[in-house]
C-alpha cells in the first residue's frame, strides 16, 4: 500500500466534495429537503436490493400465498360458498374472495421479517450503521417502513399477477386502486411489527412471531371467512375480528381491489399506524428507548 | 517508526472531540466512571483498552446509539443531544462487527452510505469512485463484498466513512482478525489521512504495536481513564519503555491477564 498513490486519491476525493461545496474541513450545508428525498431513496434501494438478492426469500414469499391459494381454497370451495356481499356484485369464487386476505398475508409476513431483521440487524451492526446518519431518528425509522413497503408491493404485485392466470380478475382499474390501500396497510403493518419487535423480547424468533402474531391475527380477521359467517357461529370471535387491526387491512384492500372505499377501515388502518408508529419511534429513541435498556451494543 | 517526539498535533482551535465527565450505567454495573477525554484536529489518538473496559460503551455514546445520561459529548462543538445532527454529519465511523451488505456491490455499499448523508447522483458515484482509489480497491467496484478478504473488507469500511468527509473519525477495534499486512494498510490510511487533511481520529485498540511516539493515548480502565496524553509522557510516567510495559505498570495487569 503507497501512501503517495492514497494521497492522490485523497485529492480526488476533496475535489469531488468541493464541487458542492462540502469537502475536509468545510462545515457542511444543514440538510435540506432534496437530501431527505436522497436519504429515503437509499434506503428503499438497498432494501429492494437486497430483497432481490435473497432468492430464498423472494421464493418464500411468492410460493407461501400462493399455497393457500391453490391448495387451501381448492379445498374449501365446495364447504363455504360465500354470498354477495360489498364490494362483490355477483357470486364470487371463494378463491377470488380470499386473494385480499393473502395479500394481507403477504404484507404481515414481510412486515414482521423486515422488523425482525432491524432487531438482528442492530446486532450485525446494520442499524448502527443506519443511526449514525445525521437524519433524524424518526425520519430515518419512517424510511425503513416506506422500504418495507416497497418491497412488499414488489411481492403483492407478483403474486396477483399469478393469481391472475388462476380467476382472480379484479377489474384492470383496481391493480391501480388497491395501491394506495396496500401502502397504508404496509405502513400500519410495518409500524406495528416494528414496534412489538422493539418492545417484546419473545419475538425475536420467528416462531414465536408465528404462534403469537401472524397465526391468531390472521384467523381470527375477515381474511379466510365472511364476518357475518363468524357472527354465526361466535359473537366473541366476531367482536375479536372487528377489533383486529389485520381485519381492517383487509377489507381496505378487498374494497379497494374494486375501485371503492371502505371508510370505517381506513380510518380504523390511519389510527393504527399513528398509534403503532408513535410507539416505535419512543421504543427507538435513545434517551427514552428500549435500546438502552435492553444493554450494550451487541444486546446482552 | 517515526522517532518525533512532539505529538502531531495541528494547532488549529477547536478539539474535534471533546467527552466531558460522561458516566453510563447498565442497570447496576457502572461501565464508564466519570470518563472524559478529547480528541484534537489532527491528532491520532490510541484508546487503549482490553475487552469490557467500556470501550465500545463509550463509542456507543458518542455515536448516540443510547444517549449520553450524564456528562457531555460534543462533535467540533457541537452536542451530541442537542445538535445531533450536525454532530452526526461531522462524524465518521468504523464499526467493530462487520456491517457492510455481503450481497451487495462495493460500489453499491458505498452509495447506500451517501444517501445516508444526502449525497445523491453524480456526486455520490465520483465520491465513491475515489474512496475506492484511495483503499486501492477500485477495480472491484463492482464485486459482491462476499468475495473480499476480511482485510478488503475493513479498507472498503474505512473508505465508507470518508465519503461525507468527516472532521472525527471513530475506528472500533478496526484490525481485529485481520493479518500483518492487512492491519498495517489499514493503519495507513487512516494515519495519512491524519497527516493530510486534519482529521480527528480515536482509534480504539488493545493492540499496543499500533502505537507510536507521536500519537496521543488515552488509557481506558474497568470503565475509569487511567491516563491521557501524549506517548512519550506515558512512558515518562511509568518509567517504562514500551507502551505494553507502561500499560501493564499502570493497571496492575499481569502478563497471563493480557493474554486472556
Amino acid at each position: 500500500m503507497s501512501v503517495g498513490s492514497a494521497t492522490e486519491a485523497g485529492d480526488s476525493l476533496q475535489r469531488a466534495g468541493q464541487e458542492v461545496g462540502h469537502g475536509w474541513g468545510v462545515e457542511p450545508a444543514p440538510l435540506g429537503l432534496r437530501a431527505y428525498f436522497t436519504c429515503l431513496k437509499g434506503i428503499v434501494w438497498r432494501e429492494i436490493l437486497r430483497y432481490l438478492h435473497q432468492r430464498e426469500r423472494f421464493l418464500s414469499a411468492l410460493v407461501r400465498p400462493l399455497v393457500w391459494l391453490f391448495i387451501f381454497a381448492a379445498g374449501f370451495r365446495q364447504t363455504l360458498g360465500v354470498s354477495i356481499i360489498p364490494p362483490y356484485q355477483t357470486y364470487v369464487l371463494y378463491e377470488v374472495f380470499i386473494a385480499p386476505g393473502l395479500i394481507g398475508m403477504i404484507q404481515l409476513f414481510n412486515a414482521m421479517q423486515s422488523s425482525l431483521s432491524m432487531v438482528y440487524d442492530r446486532e450485525t451492526g446494520a442499524m448502527r450503521t443506519l443511526l449514525v446518519s445525521p437524519f433524524p431518528r424518526s425520519y430515518l425509522l419512517l424510511s425503513k417502513l416506506v422500504a418495507g413497503v416497497s418491497v412488499s408491493l414488489l411481492q403483492v404485485y407478483t403474486f396477483l399477477l399469478v393469481a391472475y392466470f388462476w380467476e382472480i380478475e379484479p377489474p384492470l382499474y383496481g391493480y391501480l386502486t388497491v395501491l394506495p390501500a396496500l401502502i397504508l396497510s404496509g405502513l400500519m403493518l410495518g409500524s406495528m411489527a416494528l414496534f412489538m419487535s422493539s418492545i417484546i423480547r419473545q419475538l425475536e424468533n420467528f416462531a414465536g412471531v408465528m404462534n403469537f402474531v401472524i397465526f391468531p391475527m390472521f384467523f381470527a380477521s375477515s381474511a379466510l371467512y365472511p364476518l357475518w359467517r363468524i357472527k354465526e357461529s361466535s359473537v366473541l370471535l366476531y367482536q375479536i375480528c372487528q377489533i383486529n387491526p389485520f381485519t381492517h387491512a383487509v377489507e381496505l384492500i378487498r374494497f379497494a381491489l374494486y375501485g371503492q372505499v371502505d371508510w370505517t377501515s381506513l380510518a380504523v388502518v390511519l389510527a393504527f399506524t399513528a398509534a403503532f408508529f408513535g410507539g416505535a419511534i419512543y421504543a427507538y429513541n435513545p434517551s427514552k428507548g428500549l435500546i438502552t435498556r435492553r444493554g450494550g451494543p451487541g444486546g446482552s | 517508526m517515526n522517532m518525533v517526539s512532539e505529538p502531531n498535533v495541528k494547532t488549529e482551535a477547536g478539539p474535534a472531540l471533546v467527552v466531558d465527565n460522561v458516566s453510563h450505567r447498565f442497570g447496576e454495573t457502572l461501565a464508564l466512571n466519570d470518563v472524559s477525554l478529547e480528541v484534537p484536529r489532527g491528532a491520532f489518538v490510541v484508546l487503549l483498552g482490553l475487552n469490557g473496559a467500556g470501550k465500545s460503551t463509550l463509542f456507543a455514546l458518542i455515536t448516540r446509539l443510547y444517549d449520553n445520561v450524564t456528562g457531555e459529548v460534543r462533535i467540533l462543538g457541537h452536542d451530541v443531544r442537542r445538535r445531533a445532527s450536525a454532530a452526526l454529519q461531522r462524524l465518521g465511523v468504523v464499526f467493530q462487527g462487520r456491517t457492510l451488505d455481503i450481497d451487495l456491490s462495493l460500489k453499491q455499499n458505498l452509495l447506500y452510505h451517501c444517501a445516508l448523508h444526502g449525497i445523491s447522483g453524480r456526486e455520490a458515484r465520483a465520491r465513491s469512485k475515489s474512496a475506492l482509489e484511495f483503499v486501492e480497491l477500485a477495480d472491484r467496484a463492482n464485486e459482491k463484498v462476499r468475495n473480499l478478504s476480511g482485510g478488503q473488507a475493513r479498507r472498503v469500511e474505512i473508505a465508507r466513512s470518508l465519503l461525507h468527509c468527516p472532521a472525527l473519525l471513530l475506528l472500533d477495534e478496526p484490525t481485529v482478525g485481520l493479518d500483518i499486512d492487512s492491519r498495517e494498510s489499514a493503519v495507513k490510511i487512516v494515519r495519512s489521512l491524519v497527516a493530510k487533511e486534519g482529521l480527528g481520529v480515536l482509534w480504539a485498540t488493545h493492540l499496543f504495536d499500533e502505537v507510536e511516539l507521536t500519537d496521543l493515548v488515552v488509557v481506558l480502565h474497568k470503565g475509569r481513564v487511567l491516563f491521557s496524553g501524549a506517548v512519550t509522557e506515558f512512558l515518562e510516567k511509568t518509567g517504562t519503555k514500551t507502551v505494553s510495559d507502561a500499560f501493564r505498570a499502570l493497571t496492575g495487569i499481569t502478563d497471563t491477564e493480557l493474554a486472556a
